[in-house]
């Protein structure tokens, strides 16, 4: 197994296939399973993916009312014709609102790493896809390069904002996402490994301060972020602009942080955002007068 | 490595809001539900760290008692688990703990009916991954390197040799094992991690060797 983003980076390199390849070969030997079986296995979380950001275009709404429909504002913004930030990004943006309304009203989702930060990945493929021709096995392809960084972040690092911050979670998922779309566009390994440098170096400190512990605000909109992050970040690679620190040495600073940063800011819904009066107010209209004991 | 597959990094597919403290908190419950091997009468659930302070937010408490019922990850009962398991009649007693603990995201699952009691502690290390570190009183220290295998069987001569012997004849490989007991002759455990994922068909015929109580599997 690789352990590292440079062992991935070199056995793709030596070898001349793409990062996906490593990953699917790998997932082949742990599972003791053919080819078809893992491609139909990330098949059917695809189709999942595709669902909940159907559902979101259609108009959703959380448990509590705190989230929904900005992924509905977003594409009617872009169809007005009248944005800034060119359609692509956009597009990603809505996407990715879309996944996290869906996950925070309780509905069916996939965890790309976790379900917190489950916007960025699909959010940005579904953006790319047509630009880039992605016919369905290299959307496929997307989803194993995406997931081989984030086995290299999941096992030397965290994927848990209760443990790491959000930075572990959406940054994690950012960088992810950057180095997929590197590949997609047809990068060399090398380059996803600086998008996934770049775009995590950028999210290094982002805490995870859920207002009322509900995974609604800001998670929804740190996606949103997440996603433009992550194509901005794979242009930069493509454009041939490299990292001075090496994404291995980001990665271990993305755990250091994590480890050094306060409880009240992992997951705790203790400070940062969640301490604020309007958090406070919105907690208390939410869950009632028991909460004000606790506090 | 405590992650193997790439489907724990894309996936689980689960119902939200949160990979750690729903899906998490929903597989600490089946392992928990899978063991006790019958529907509680009670489940005493407490939460610590993170999970004390934000499970409702998260759903945590609906999916654990969801996985308690056997339900998986991505069922879509799970928002209304509560009201099914007061429809089962299962009473759900939820306490939170300041007491500090390894993990940020740990639970402790204490089940109970007219025939007994079991208890599990449970941490969620992210994107849904778990790990168990307490079987009834027993301590768990598995090392994540393999899934692992937890089985619950009577203390009697022959138990360890007829498990070990089964997975020998499928060539699964052993890369770590623990056995532990209360009692002579009593309940015992044996929790074992083995290199490859575990074929369904081994666990049915360790299912069927006559000292096993109950199997479960975690970390595929």
């Amino acid at each position: 197994m690789f352990k590292s983003v440079e062992e991935l980076v070199t056995i793709a390199t030596e070898r001349n296939i793409p990062i996906s390849e490593v990953m699917i070969e790998q997932e082949m030997h742990v599972r003791r399973a053919s080819r078809e079986d893992i491609i139909g296995m990330m098949d059917r979380n695809l189709e999942v993916m595709e669902e909940a950001v159907e559902r979101a275009l259609q108009g959703v709404t959380s448990v509590t009312g705190l989230t929904g429909n900005d992924a509905v504002l977003m594409q009617d913004y872009i169809r007005s014709g009248k944005s800034l930030a060119g359609d692509l990004i956009l597009d990603a943006v809505s996407k990715a609102i879309g996944t996290n309304e869906v996950n925070a009203a309780m509905g069916r989702i996939c965890a790309t790493p976790t379900a917190g930060s489950a916007g960025v990945v699909p959010g940005t493929l579904f953006a790319v896809k047509d630009r880039l021709e992605m016919d369905r096995d290299a959307m496929i392809r997307y989803l194993f390069t995406s997931g081989a960084f984030g086995f290299v972040v999941a096992n030397n690092a965290s994927i848990s904002g209760a443990a790491g911050g959000c930075q572990a979670e959406v940054g994690s998922a950012t960088g992810m996402a950057a180095a997929a779309i590197v590949e997609a566009a047809g990068g060399t390994p090398d380059q996803s490994a600086t998008a996934f440098a770049i775009a995590l170096k950028n999210m290094l400190g982002l805490v995870c301060d859920p207002v009322a512990g509900l995974v609604e605000v800001p998670c929804v909109k740190r996606n949103a972020m997440g996603g433009a992050n992550a194509i901005v970040a794979a242009d930069m690679a493509l454009a041939g602009i490299t990292s001075r620190i090496p994404c291995d040495e980001v990665i271990s600073a993305m755990h250091e942080v994590g480890q050094m940063m306060p409880t009240a800011l992992k997951e705790t819904a203790k400070g940062g955002l969640a301490n604020t009066p309007t958090a406070r107010r919105l907690e208390r209209n939410i869950f009632g007068a028991k909460e004000d004991a606790k506090q | 490595m405590k992650y193997r597959s790439v489907f724990d990094i894309i996936g689980p597919v689960m119902v939200g809001p949160s990979s750690s403290h729903t899906a998490g908190a929903a597989r600490i419950g089946l392992m928990a539900g899978k063991l006790f091997g019958r529907t509680p009468r009670t489940a005493h659930i407490t939460f610590y760290g993170s999970f004390a302070d934000t499970y409702r937010g998260h759903g945590t408490d609906v999916a654990i008692v969801g996985g308690i019922m056997g339900f998986d990850t991505f069922d879509l009962r799970i928002p209304q688990a509560l009201d099914i398991a007061r429809e089962k009649g299962i009473e759900v007693i939820f306490e939170t703990s300041d007491l500090l603990t390894d993990h940020p995201n740990t639970a402790r699952v204490l089940l109970e009916d007219e025939l007994g009691t079991f208890e599990i502690v449970g941490i969620s290390i992210g994107g849904g991954t778990i790990e168990i570190t307490e079987l009834n009183g027993f301590p768990l220290k598995l090392t994540g390197g393999g899934p692992a295998l937890v089985v619950l069987h009577h203390d009697r001569f022959g138990a360890i040799a007829a498990v070990t012997g089964v997975l020998a004849n499928h060539q699964l490989n052993i890369g770590h094992m623990e056995v532990s007991r209360h009692e002579k002759g009593m309940q015992a455990l044996m929790a074992i991690e083995i290199d490859e994922t575990i074929p369904a068909e081994v666990i049915a015929e360790l299912e069927r060797l006559p000292q096993i109580e109950r199997i479960a599997i975690f970390g595929e």
